[in-house]
């Protein structure tokens, strides 16, 4: 009997050793371990052996069982570990060095510098309007106490329609109607009027790379009781710095436009050479940022507010510039010329 | 406008002071100046007053001379010279070896043979004039040796003022003007514009002149003879030159030196060509010839000067050719006058003929300066040459008077405006240095505004605070936030919509933004076979290319569609942009903001992509305002929209916009075998659709029942009436998975997907349901396909 269990041990050694996979495996454990397998016969054999005998074979064979589930148990680890391994293995090294396909959409420049400004104003309690390409002549101009015959005419070049209005030549067409909008609760609730409004402008000139006859500004006013020169600095700093994401030293000059006064030309230290002089800035260090001053108080006036009482700054900032001077932008055209080559590679800027 | 560092040292002494700091002072306190600054004269040295001794002419040149020059030091020195003018006893200006001339140093050098030491120079050499036709013909009594730096003023600082920056200024349009912002900028006096006294010509005949329209503020006139000189002196010309003018003759000079000077533009008639001074306009349109030569077509809103019936000018544009000064004019009469700044203007515009004059008389020049021009004018001429006679008293008619303007205001308002302190002996100060009459007691002010200020520049108190405040500088301002009260801002809901739309496209399906213009260009439609519509049109459009504003935002971005072709074989473009839809009943323009979409294919078939801007267009309406589209057919009446598939497109029972194909003639002219689909959505219609709020129900913890039909249809909509009209609230959702068509017709299968929120469903209730919409759809001959 006992060489029966040594070459059963034997056997399933030779078998264990030659079983490749699971499947296989499970035949083996069956054919030893099954109701009809080669361990379960030994013990079938039993019955002819004395009680004596029946003890230590038992206890042989109970042994023999153990091992053999054991070993199976083991090469059945064996086997597991193997297929991971392989498994694992089969994967290929992904090529990464490979091009994606960017199938992204782009927003266009302007709605990109737009919605910076935007965000900075916003976070300031700044209002953001939306106001209509084309306005009236008192909207443009009489409200902005630009009487006609007024020299300052000659400068924007307006185009008219047949009705007698015009395409906006500026965005402080619409200072009018802000403070109209927001004169009542100025003076009844005390609520400071702070608002921009950002939108497109038309002048009657040849277009060439600097000049487009449609272009963007975006306008933005503040008026209560305590606004004053100094806060119009701070203001235009702090605004500038923020949309610009650097620290900004702004200086003012006295410049001429008749809805402010004192009116000032706003320059911005140079974004390149940092104010210490560079082509960009003509070698000055400064850049020529937006015009912007103290509403005048005829401008209030016509907008229901009495200039006594409250005072105010306005600014224009202009977009289609800032875009171009933001990301290199050389030819203004390019700007509403729908080329997909060059707009396409506007995405989602911070 | 160039300006002259010396001019202005003329009426202020800048000794001791850097002019260059004081120059961008200047440009941030009163006007911007230009970058590039000129250092005249630094650039020669070593040129010095020479006599030539002796001229020979050169064996071998006609052109050239053979000289022999003193020039002061002791030897005479060979020089070979190729000027026409040369003559024994001339003095010229002599560059002597050694000296510079921009980046040429002077060394001794062989013309045809001979060495020339030296070079003997034009005027353009030495820099002051465009004058080369000759050597220079010195003719002061000085030593020969002088620099020539010494003789003439030659080194001067010449900085430039943008004329835009002065157009609110016309004190700013002469040197005197420009000095007393020196003189307050740098604390120093301003000294009195020197002239003659004019009452000594009191008893002498007055001028036979009269103003005869009101367009004519104030006319002074002198009558002056004896004029025998025609050349300025040196100096005059250098300023002249140096500050952009050309030299004429003396006459000529001294009327745009006084320009330069006082900005009091002037101009000098041939006395016997104005006997009658008229200043006046005509009934009728006539032509005129100008003093350059050029006939011009004067009309009746035209301001003359006339001898009598005659025109002899343009008033405050031109001098007519006929009356103007020549070789033999010995009498001149000098006008002096200022005009209604606004017909000068419109004038000007519609002769579309700018001069310096002019210029300056659009800006309301003060009239108050007449006749201290004319008193300058006559000092300088007298100085020039002493032999001149004034032969008339000063003739003055001063029709126009502007206002004396006095303004009031106290130390709060200062503050209030300013946001910061500044002291009243600085307010009163710097007040006084600009030539304003200040009376101050305590905190309040009162100022008289100077004549030259008070033309239309300084009116309102507003205006003394940038008179304060720039001399100031507003570099020195301590700077400081608001005091605002805090408010929640709401965002505006149609831009806010606008900006989720933009989002939407772009970053969910990849579209690119584009911006165009509001006008319809022709070249382009023609070019794709777009009709352009009758609109409101520009009315001084400079390009008539682009007359007519657009109704659409789709013809201009089909356009584009063009011009893309090349860029992907599958993209889509969108725009939020303006369209104007005629004029409504009060003739204010109909503008609406309009989102313009276009989706572009060469993959895909034209019902692919029809479907897919729904869907695109659908998951906007359900996002943003949680509800779902309905089309509704319409009629094509544009030339780009296909006659079939073009549906208006409802939400929320508002009519939003349109859907549709492009017509087959432009889609060919775009691409030969591209799907072209658009639509155009009014985006404030769409933002101002109330959102559906947003629902939440539950999941149910029992199992949902998903039963498919189909129906033999041509269209979902019965189908899906149908399922609606059921009104079963355990329908969950209900989608079509499948469309299949053949010859026997087209079948639509439907899957229902059925709940319950607090048990199992049976089949038998579910099917319940289905029956009956079976049912419905039969009875209208919608067979369920078995």
């Amino acid at each position: 009997m006992d060489e029966k269990i040594i070459d059963l041990k034997k056997e399933l050694d030779g078998e264990l050793s030659a079983c490749e996979n699971v499947a296989d495996l499970e035949n083996i454990r069956v054919k030893y371990l099954g109701k009809k397998g080669s361990v379960t016969d030994l013990l079938k054999e039993m019955k002819n052996l004395s009680n004596e005998e029946k003890k230590t074979f038992g206890q042989k064979v109970n042994e023999l069982k153990n091992e053999v589930s054991d070993k199976i148990t083991e090469r059945m680890n064996d086997l597991k570990k193997k297929e991971l391994e392989k498994e694992l293995n089969a994967m290929p090294e992904f090529d990464v060095s490979m091009p994606p396909s960017l199938d992204r959409g782009s927003y266009h420049p302007i709605t990109l510098v737009q919605r910076q400004c935007e965000a900075v104003f916003k976070s300031m309690g700044f209002a953001v309007e939306d106001y209509s390409e084309v306005v009236t002549d008192y909207e443009c101009f009489e409200a902005l106490n630009i009487p006609k015959h007024h020299p300052a005419r000659d400068m924007q070049d307006t185009y008219y329609l047949e009705n007698g209005q015009l395409l906006k030549s500026h965005t402080s067409a619409a200072q009018n109607a802000i403070y109209k909008k927001y004169k009542d609760a100025l003076v009844n609730e005390g609520k400071p009027i702070k608002a921009i409004f950002p939108g497109r402008c038309f002048r009657n000139e040849a277009t060439d790379a600097c000049h487009e006859n449609t272009f963007f500004q975006m306008e933005g006013v503040m008026v209560d009781k305590d606004i004053s020169i100094s806060s119009l600095i701070f203001f235009m700093k702090t605004m500038l710095s923020e949309v610009f994401k650097k620290d900004i030293k702004v200086r003012l000059r006295p410049g001429f436009f008749p809805f402010v006064e004192p009116g000032f030309e706003l320059d911005i230290s140079c974004l390149i050479c940092g104010g210490d002089g560079c082509p960009s800035c003509k070698h000055s260090g400064w850049l020529e940022l937006c015009p912007c001053g103290m509403i005048h108080p005829e401008v209030l006036k016509a907008g229901g507010i009495d200039p006594e009482e409250y005072t105010g700054f306005a600014f224009g900032l202009g977009l289609t510039r800032l875009a171009m001077m933001k990301y290199g932008v050389k030819d203004i055209r390019d700007l509403n010329s729908g080329s997909l080559k060059s707009l396409s590679q506007f995405t989602d800027d911070e | 406008m160039l300006l002259s560092m010396n001019w202005i040292s003329d009426f202020v002494d800048l000794t001791g002071l850097d002019k260059l700091k004081l120059i961008s002072q200047f440009s941030l306190s009163t006007a911007e100046v230009e970058n590039e600054i000129f250092f005249k004269g630094s650039d020669i040295s070593g040129i010095v007053v020479a006599e030539i001794k002796s001229v020979e002419e050169h064996p071998e040149s006609k052109k050239l001379h053979l000289l022999k020059v003193d020039a002061g030091d002791g030897a005479l020195t060979d020089v070979v010279c190729g000027a026409p003018n040369v003559r024994v006893g001339m003095k010229t200006a002599f560059a002597k070896v050694g000296a510079k001339i921009g980046e040429i140093e002077i060394t001794p050098r062989k013309l045809a043979g001979y060495t020339s030491n030296g070079m003997c120079c034009s005027e353009r050499e030495v820099g002051i004039s465009d004058e080369h036709s000759g050597i220079m013909d010195i003719t002061e009594d000085v030593a020969l040796g002088t620099d020539i730096k010494d003789l003439y003023q030659i080194e001067d600082i010449i900085f430039e003022v943008d004329n835009k920056s002065l157009t609110n200024r016309p004190d700013l349009w002469g040197h005197y003007g420009i000095a007393r912002e020196f003189a307050a900028l740098a604390g120093r006096e301003l000294k009195p514009i020197e002239g003659v006294d004019l009452s000594q010509y009191k008893d002498l005949p007055q001028i036979d002149m009269k103003i005869l329209d009101p367009l004519c503020q104030r006319y002074s006139c002198l009558q002056v003879e004896n004029i025998t000189k025609n050349v300025s002196p040196v100096n005059m010309r250098i300023r002249l030159f140096y500050c952009g003018m050309r030299a004429i003759n003396l006459l000529a000079d001294l009327t745009n030196y006084l320009m330069l000077e006082m900005g009091q533009p002037m101009h000098a008639f041939d006395s016997r060509k104005v006997s009658k001074l008229r200043i006046k306009r005509f009934d009728e349109a006539f032509k005129f010839q100008t003093l350059d030569g050029v006939e011009r077509n004067i009309d009746e809103n035209t301001l003359m000067i006339c001898n009598d019936n005659t025109p002899v000018a343009i008033a405050g544009i031109m001098g007519g050719l006929d009356s103007e000064i020549v070789e033999d004019t010995t009498t001149l009469t000098l006008e002096s006058a200022t005009f209604d700044p606004v017909s000068i203007r419109k004038s000007t515009v519609r002769l579309g003929h700018r001069t310096d004059a002019s210029m300056r008389y659009e800006k309301s020049l003060d009239p108050e300066m007449t006749v201290t021009a004319i008193a300058r004018f006559v000092k300088l001429l007298l100085d020039i040459d002493s032999e001149v006679k004034v032969v008339s008293s000063l003739t003055d008619e001063y029709a126009f008077k502007y206002e004396t303007r006095n303004l009031s205001f106290d130390k709060k308002f200062v503050d209030k405006y300013t946001g910061i302190e500044i002291s009243n002996d600085t307010i009163v100060k710097t007040l006084i240095s600009l030539g304003f009459d200040v009376k101050n007691k305590g905190d309040n002010f009162d100022v008289t505004v100077p004549s030259w200020r008070a033309t239309k520049d300084v009116t309102i108190k507003a205006d003394i605070i940038e008179e304060i405040t720039r001399i100031y500088g507003y570099d020195n301002f301590d700077v400081h936030t608001a005091k605002a009260p805090l408010y929640p801002v709401r965002a505006d809901i149609e831009k806010s919509v606008e900006d989720k739309m933009k989002d939407i496209l772009v970053k969910r399906y990849s579209m690119h933004e584009l911006h165009s213009y509001v006008w319809a260009y022709y070249d382009e439609y023609k070019a794709l076979g777009i009709e352009i519509e009758d609109n409101i049109k520009l009315v001084n459009a400079t390009n008539p290319n682009i007359e007519t504003i657009r109704k659409s935002i789709i013809p201009t971005q089909l356009c584009q569609v063009k011009y893309n072709t090349q860029f992907a074989a599958d993209f889509g473009v969108f725009e939020v942009g303006r369209v104007i839809n005629g004029v409504k009943a009060d003739n204010l323009c109909d503008e609406k903001k309009k989102l313009a979409v276009t989706l572009f294919s060469k993959t895909k078939s034209v019902e692919e992509l029809y479907f897919e801007l729904i869907n695109r267009l659908s998951v906007m309406a359900d996002d943003i305002k949680h509800e779902a589209l309905s089309f509704e057919k319409m009629e094509a009446t544009h030339s780009y929209q296909h006659i079939k598939n073009l549906n208006a497109v409802i939400c929320g029972g508002v009519n939003i916009g349109e859907i549709g194909v492009v017509h087959p003639l432009v889609s060919k002219k775009i691409d030969k075998k591209a799907s072209i689909v658009y639509a155009e959505i009014d985006v404030n219609a769409f933002a101002n659709i109330q959102n559906a709020s947003i629902k939440y129900e539950e999941p149910s913890r029992f199992p949902e029942m998903e039963i498919d039909l189909s129906f033999i249809s041509q269209s979902f909509a019965p189908v899906s009436d149908a399922i609606k009209n059921a009104n079963c609230e355990l329908i969950k959702k209900v989608s079509v998975i499948d469309v299949y068509a053949d010859e026997t017709g087209k079948s639509i299968t439907t899957r229902l997907v059925f709940s319950h929120p607090e048990r199992t469903l049976t089949r038998e209730e579910v099917m319940a349901v289905c029956d009956g919409i079976i049912a419905k759809l039969e009875a209208e001959g919608i067979a369920l396909k078995k």
